[in-house]
């Protein structure tokens, strides 16, 4: 008999080629590496400088999604942002066209943010081992994969050997009790269990979700919550696999089909965390409390229930937060005009996101002068959605329909918040600048920066969903 | 490769804020070079530059000599955000070789410590002397693993030991992973399927 062990230490142990010691890491073995533009050009140039080739381009999926435009091509010329941008995606296209790579590049049908992409695909499967440089690979432990980002020298060494150099995380499991009230989703939870946890609290830990309400969401809804883990400072964030998971991946094009399938989902189902194991770390919320989030400072761990005052700030970075932010101490956030709503990303970019802002739009008109940009978070998530016939929710109501990238998240593709501009964002991070230089962001729910976008205010979502409720 | 590290004597140089993230270090729209050089003009550009490429005359970075102030002591959650190597490269090529700090991000580190920049964590009473009392002269010795200045006792301070080792030697991680190829071709030998891609 084995001991007790977690969920993240049983594919921890299928995966280390090397154990580890005191004086040296484990050699960890990846299973899938996703590869976008910005963090891999160095990385390629790293390996070949020594003469060596991509070891499992079998195992290496590459997609375009940070630097691309967001708007069509006119006359045959994609509108990049620069000519920088244009270039750092022709080498993407050139170094996996070199290495034997598959990539999803601007004439793929699966191409996509590389978090919304991986999972549909089938690419991220319970049990596996996936990197990727991008902080935010967490997203892919809503499958039960341990799953993290990396710098690009770990992009060269997974590149030449499919395997990093890793030492063991601790454990924290963040368990959620309760059901969730109606209008709350996995975004407000993530923002909750964020602002207990605190900005480094997560630091050196690997988060397990558990809980009634982490099982009750649906599978972009753990997304939407794994994908968060790193906004505490932890590494990763994993969710068991169930029947919902099963579900979810069943007939998914790089998944097994038939009794094949039905043999690796009986082994995804061993994953779960065994009764009696120990986690360095245990801390619990109650579910059933947490009401519609938003952020009112310059870090994601700033976030509150809507409608509270903005806090006394208790140290100088706070206080600068609410200075740059433009909000006072013990007055509520909800009553500056927004400028912008963004909806999309890799935390909030999948179809249900895009259909809780689309059930509060329809036959509403955003409030006039304010500019709303949704932006799908793959190609395939812009066919569902068109073929729901959101997009023309979306447009009818004043917004912009554009094609899937990282867009206004990251803000390096022209897509971006003004000086001093109030964005509500469904993306994850609210640092200074991050939308674009002076840009002030509050980060919330789709249905959140909906409500937002009609009423020109902060706007807890319930407002409008009971409206529709009694109609 | 990065250069070795042994020991080094530097002025600091303080920015106290807490969680100072990626995007201060360098801001995402300087993300589509493809080269690893030149980032350090491009350093904390925000708060260097005023909005039409000028200087910012209060900036501290500006008003430094980054040869003589290689230490950078930060706010508590420093490297916060995203995992993009950039950050450490910029602040190499700006001139840092340490940052010290109560607490700096995880991926951060391993970042820096991959590309010569050491990360010193130290507790908070030694880091609140050194913020107040800033452009101190500083050694940080990682061979012993202290910071000493002045009269002030030696702090020690821990690095993950094959990181360490690794600076200290100049060793190359990504020859030293090769070296286990053997080891890795009997593991997937022996326990990887084959992708269904
Ligand atoms: S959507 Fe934002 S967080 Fe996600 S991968 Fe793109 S830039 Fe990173």
């Amino acid at each position: 008999m084995t001991a007790p062990r977690t969920l993240y230490e049983k594919v921890w142990d299928r995966h280390v080629v090397v154990q580890e010691t005191d004086a040296t890491p484990a050699v960890l073995y990846v299973d899938l590496h996703l590869v976008h533009e910005v963090t891999s050009p160095q990385a390629f140039s790293e390996i070949e400088s020594r003469g060596l080739r991509v070891r499992r381009p079998d195992r290496t999926f590459a997609t375009l999604d940070h630097s691309t435009p967001t708007l069509p091509a006119m006359d045959g010329e994609r509108p990049y942002v620069t000519p920088e941008a244009k270039s750092q995606v022709a080498r993407l296209e050139q170094n996996c066209a070199r290495h034997g790579i598959a990539l999803a590049g601007w004439d793929s049908a699966d191409r996509g943010v590389v978090h919304v992409m991986g999972p549909e695909l089938g690419l991220t499967q319970p049990g596996m081992t996936v990197v990727c440089g991008d902080s935010h690979t967490a997203t892919h432990g809503a499958f039960g994969a341990l799953a993290f980002g990396i710098g690009t020298s770990e992009v060269a060494h997974v590149l030449a050997t499919q395997c990093l150099l890793q030492r063991k995380a601790k454990s924290l499991r963040v368990t959620v009790d309760g059901a969730l009230q109606p209008g709350v989703s996995g975004k407000d939870v993530a923002l909750a269990v964020i602002a207990a946890l605190g900005f480094g609290g997560g630091t050196g830990f690997v988060i397990e979700y558990a809980g009634e309400a982490v099982r009750g969401l649906d599978m972009e809804g753990r997304m939407t919550l794994c994908n968060m883990s790193i906004e505490a400072g932890a590494r990763a964030g994993m969710i068991a696999p169930d029947e919902k998971t099963i579900d979810w991946l069943r007939g998914r094009r790089h998944v097994a089909s038939g009794a094949d399938y039905d043999a690796l989902a009986a082994d995804w189902l061993t994953l779960a965390t065994d009764p009696g194991a120990v986690f360095d770390r245990e801390f619990r919320l109650d579910g059933a409390a947490i009401t519609p989030m938003a952020t009112w400072g310059t870090t994601p761990d700033a976030g509150s229930p809507i409608g509270s005052k903005a806090p006394q700030p208790t140290s100088d970075s706070e206080r600068k937060a609410l200075a740059y932010m433009g909000f006072t101490a013990g007055e509520t956030t909800t009553t500056q005009a927004v400028d912008v709503v963004f909806i999309g990303s890799c935390t909030n970019g999948r179809l249900p996101d895009l259909r809780a802002a689309a059930q509060i739009l329809r036959g509403r008109k955003i409030k006039p002068g304010l500019r709303m940009l949704v932006v799908p978070g793959s190609e395939a998530v812009r066919r569902d959605a068109e073929a729901e016939g959101l997009d023309q929710v979306f447009i009818a109501a004043g917004a912009e329909w554009r094609i899937p990238g990282c867009s206004m998240c990251i803000a390096m593709n022209g897509d971006f918040v003004g000086p001093g501009q109030l964005a509500v964002s469904t993306s994850n991070r609210n640092f200074e600048g991050r939308q674009g230089k002076g840009a002030r962001t509050i980060l919330a729910s789709p249905a959140t920066a909906a409500a937002s976008a009609v009423a020109g205010v902060l706007t807890d979502p319930r407002v409008y969903l009971q409206e529709a409720a009694h109609a | 490769m990065p250069e070795p590290f042994k020991v080094l004597t530097s002025r600091t140089l303080v920015l106290s804020q807490t969680n100072i993230d990626t995007d201060q270090i360098l801001p995402a729209r300087f993300l589509t070079t493809t080269s690893r050089d030149g980032l350090g003009a491009l350093a904390f550009h925000d708060w260097r530059y005023e909005s039409d490429g000028s200087p910012k005359p209060e900036a501290a970075l500006n008003r430094i000599d980054p040869t003589r102030s290689r230490i950078l002591v930060a706010g508590a959650n420093f490297g916060c955000g995203s995992s993009r190597e950039h950050a450490p490269w910029a602040l190499l090529d700006y001139g840092f070789r340490a940052v010290v700090a109560t607490e700096i991000a995880d991926i951060f580190t391993a970042n820096a410590l991959k590309n010569g920049l050491l990360p010193v964590v130290v507790d908070p009473a030694t880091w609140d002397d050194l913020a107040n009392n800033p452009d101190q002269l500083v050694t940080i010795d990682l061979e012993a693993g202290e910071l000493r200045r002045g009269d002030h006792a030696a702090v020690s301070f821990t690095v993950e030991p094959f990181a360490r080792q690794c600076l200290l030697d100049g060793v190359d991680t990504l020859g030293w992973l090769q070296s286990h190829l053997p080891a890795i071709e009997s593991f997937e030998h022996n326990t990887r399927p084959e992708p269904v891609a």
